[in-house]
């Protein structure tokens, strides 16, 4: 094996194709230009390249692909909201997920897991069954199921979670899943780039050039583009974005900690989450548990991790699953979520010509990549909202109609 | 940041202290105009800088105006609210 290696890696004709296009200069101008390469914004490169047929695209990354909250999340896709908005969009995107791995020709380990949200209190019933029907209108696989049937797809949980906090009921979404977060990011971004779309990582926009109300330029650290239009795609740091363009938002920044275990053999077929107790838990292919909490609870422009997390978080994980206690975290870390006072995103045009956001991601966003640069694409190719986002327009909050999707949030209220 | 100092208890473990955003003005009600009361409700300065925030040491409910780097998460200083806030 050893030779063949080196031979391999000494070759002149890497045999192996490269998944992206070395760097070159930036061009003098681009038809669109795409601040953010997470999935997000690789998405909607994507899409316009292969929908719209708009491949004069330069994505401008300030670290490296997928660095940012696309690497950073726990992976968990449902569609299982309270918003007819929030339903329709996330169903979308469900729909759009499973054919993502034949479409890239890169297996994103895309696995159906079925995923509980555990009611502990009689309010959390309530709001579930709400849900549940709200789904169920539209489609989308969703019940109220009562503690037996959790106890029965998982034996190992304590249904009484120590006696403090019993599980009296779930909303049980069998489409629920996850996947390799990263290879996702790899996937519209190969692709983008086969279509023509150039990728530049290392690349900070340090201003938005704005004149007579329009974009007609974008500053970077490697000189200047003009451009018509900017698709903003860049999760926490969305308010040092749009304050370039002057434009106000209802968005704030807070730390969002996660932490996996060390690999155990598989026993957690679903995926858990408990807003009482404040955890989300799934087990990865590798056999990794990764488990998340609520955000962090203040303001922090920061990618930090805190021991207060890891303790919080254990202790709960214990009330769940209480054999646990022997299993060792191996690694913890954070992102940047840019929080909504109604918690759905803010999507599409603004008071600035051809300046578009795809933001107010918060803590939901790796679940929505597909459709949102699916509707993205559309809404910057056209010049005109998508119909799946018209609720999630800026506009909102200066007309009080809010698209209220706390109560499907996973934890954190 | 691990401790935070409380004008009035001193140095204390920041688990005990409770963040409630920016220190901010209200415009008045009675003359501003829609757009002027729903940028007040809804928007934030959302971008990293120092900041003067309202935070709450909880155990003795003592209400002060902290100034913190929310880049660093670094407190500069710690205040009871006087006249000006």
């Amino acid at each position: 094996m050893p030779w063949r290696l080196l031979r391999f890696g000494l070759s002149s004709k890497h045999p192996e194709p490269r998944m992206f296009t070395a760097p070159t200069e930036l061009r003098a101008s681009y038809d669109v230009v795409i601040i953010g390469a997470g999935g997000h914004g690789l998405a909607a490169a994507y899409y316009l390249a292969r929908e719209h047929g708009i491949t004069n695209v330069a994505v401008l990354e300030k670290g490296y692909i997928g660095g940012g909250n696309t690497g950073r999340n726990t992976t968990i896709i449902r569609s299982n909201y309270l918003t007819p908005e929030g339903v329709k969009f996330y169903d979308a995107s469900v729909q759009l997920w499973q054919d993502l791995s034949e479409d890239f020709d890169l297996n994103l380990f895309y696995s159906t897991r079925g995923h509980f949200t555990l009611a502990h209190t009689d309010s959390a019933v309530r709001t579930m069954r709400w849900r549940a029907e709200v789904n169920k209108h539209y489609g989308v696989d969703s019940e109220l199921v009562g503690p037996d049937f959790v106890k029965r797809a998982c034996p190992s949980i304590d249904i009484s979670c120590n006696g403090h906090a019993p599980i009296l009921g779930a909303l049980y979404h069998a489409p629920g899943s996850i996947a390799r977060h990263d290879a996702v990011a790899w996937g519209y971004g190969r692709g983008a780039c086969q279509r023509g779309v150039e990728i530049h990582q290392q690349t900070a926009v340090t201003g938005i050039e704005v004149k007579g109300g329009k974009v007609v330029g974008v500053q970077t650290s490697r000189g200047h583009i003009a451009t018509n239009k900017v698709l903003c795609a860049v999760a926490g740091s969305t308010p040092r974005v749009t304050d370039m363009v002057g434009i106000k938002t209802p968005i704030y920044i807070h730390p969002l900690q996660a932490m996996v275990s060390e690999p155990m053999k598989p026993w957690l077929d679903h995926i858990f989450v408990s807003g009482s107790l404040h955890i989300y838990i799934s087990q990865s292919a590798r056999g990794e548990l990764v488990m998340g909490a609520s955000l962090d609870p203040y303001e922090l422009h920061s990618t930090r991790s805190t021991l207060d997390f890891t303790e919080g978080l254990s202790a709960h994980m214990l009330d769940m699953f209480p054999f646990l206690s022997n299993v060792k975290v191996n690694r913890q870390w954070s992102g940047m979520a840019d929080m909504t006072p109604d918690f759905a995103p803010v999507m599409g045009k603004t008071p600035v010509e051809g300046f578009y956001l795809d933001s107010g991601w918060g803590t939901w966003g790796f679940k929505a990549t597909p459709v949102c640069g699916k509707t993205m694409a559309w809404t910057v190719a056209k010049d005109s909202p998508h119909e799946l986002i018209t609720g999630f327009s800026l506009d909102r909050f200066r007309n009080y109609s809010l698209t209220g999707e706390k109560g499907a949030a996973s934890v954190g209220h | 940041m691990k401790l935070m100092n409380c004008p009035v208890n001193g140095l204390r473990p920041v688990s005990e202290f409770a963040y409630w955003g920016e220190v901010r003005k209200a415009p008045d009600p009675a003359t501003c105009s829609d757009d002027e009361w729903a940028d007040y409700v809804f928007n934030r300065n959302g971008s990293p800088g120092v900041k003067q925030e309202w935070w709450c040491h909880t155990p003795s409910n003592t209400w002060f105006i902290a100034e913190r780097d929310t880049e660093k998460d670094r407190v500069i200083a710690t205040r009871l609210p006087g006249g000006d806030a």
